[in-house]
């Protein structure tokens, strides 16, 4: 016994099957940044400078590079899932927003595909291009 | 489609202007600009990977006035959006509801992060060199 009509069991419309998937994952990405983003503003902040060699002599050190490409990692979903319904609120042709939406996540993972290689290479020391 | 067009809400022009929707919307706005940081972030560790001489053009750019400018609002947005979504946390966990609480806890984040961005420009700036 279904409470759903036939006309809506035809058109396959329904839940999508993932709840609270967006939410729940904003949430615990929002959790995980609170001690990631505050390490970084106050290793950046008590830094003796911002100059090259400084910059990347902390970068180096294992545990800031693990935790730089984890901040970037982080950082890089929850604003994807954050800028995504400013998407879904604001573009309201379907059409428009289906490539707003592809337009971002490509964006996104440009980004933070960037950062995390950029972190990588300063922590190996890869050959300069 | 429907046959007229329905009302949205809330109305921009007619909804009265108070804290809680103020601060709502302040959310997302620190949200989108701190987006925009995290290109800059991945930016300025393309250019630490690249070597001294991208590292210093892109520094120069953060330390120009329009640089610093932008660095300090971001900085806000971030304090911001890291104390209000503290806020949206706790009532998350169903706490913090009563009118009372959630004009105090308001206040808090906004002055909060006024105070604490203002802290931090008073600690980077005898660093400027």
């Amino acid at each position: 016994m279904t409470l759903r009509s036939p006309l809506s069991r035809v058109l396959g419309l329904g839940s999508a099957k993932d709840g609270t998937t967006h939410w729940w994952a904003q949430r615990v990405t929002a959790v995980a940044l609170i001690p990631l983003t505050l390490w970084f503003l106050f290793s950046l902040l008590t830094l003796p400078g911002l100059d090259y060699e400084t910059v990347r002599t902390w970068l180096s050190v294992p545990i800031s590079g693990f935790l730089a490409v984890l901040l970037v990692a982080v950082l890089t979903y929850h604003s994807y899932l954050g800028t995504m319904v400013i998407v879904e609120d604001y573009v309201t042709s379907s059409g428009m927003k289906v490539l707003t939406l592809m337009a971002l996540l490509f964006l996104y993972i440009l980004a933070g595909g960037a950062g995390i290689f950029a972190i990588l290479r300063v922590v190996f020391g890869f050959s300069r291009l | 489609m429907p046959l007229r067009v329905r009302p949205t809400s809330p109305h921009a022009q007619i909804y009265r202007w108070q804290i809680g929707n103020t601060l709502s919307i302040l959310h997302r706005v620190t949200g989108a600009a701190l987006a925009v940081g995290l290109l800059a972030l991945s930016y300025w560790l393309v250019s630490l990977a690249g070597g001294p001489d991208s590292y210093i053009s892109a520094a120069r750019f953060f330390a120009s006035p329009i640089g610093l400018a932008i660095v300090l609002g971001w900085t806000f947005a971030f304090l911001y959006h890291l104390l209000n979504g503290v806020r949206h946390l706790f009532w998350d966990a169903g706490r913090g509801f009563e009118r009372t609480q959630r004009h105090a806890s308001g206040w808090i984040a906004v002055l909060g992060a006024v105070a604490l961005t203002v802290c931090v420009a008073v600690w980077v700036w005898p660093r400027l060199a």
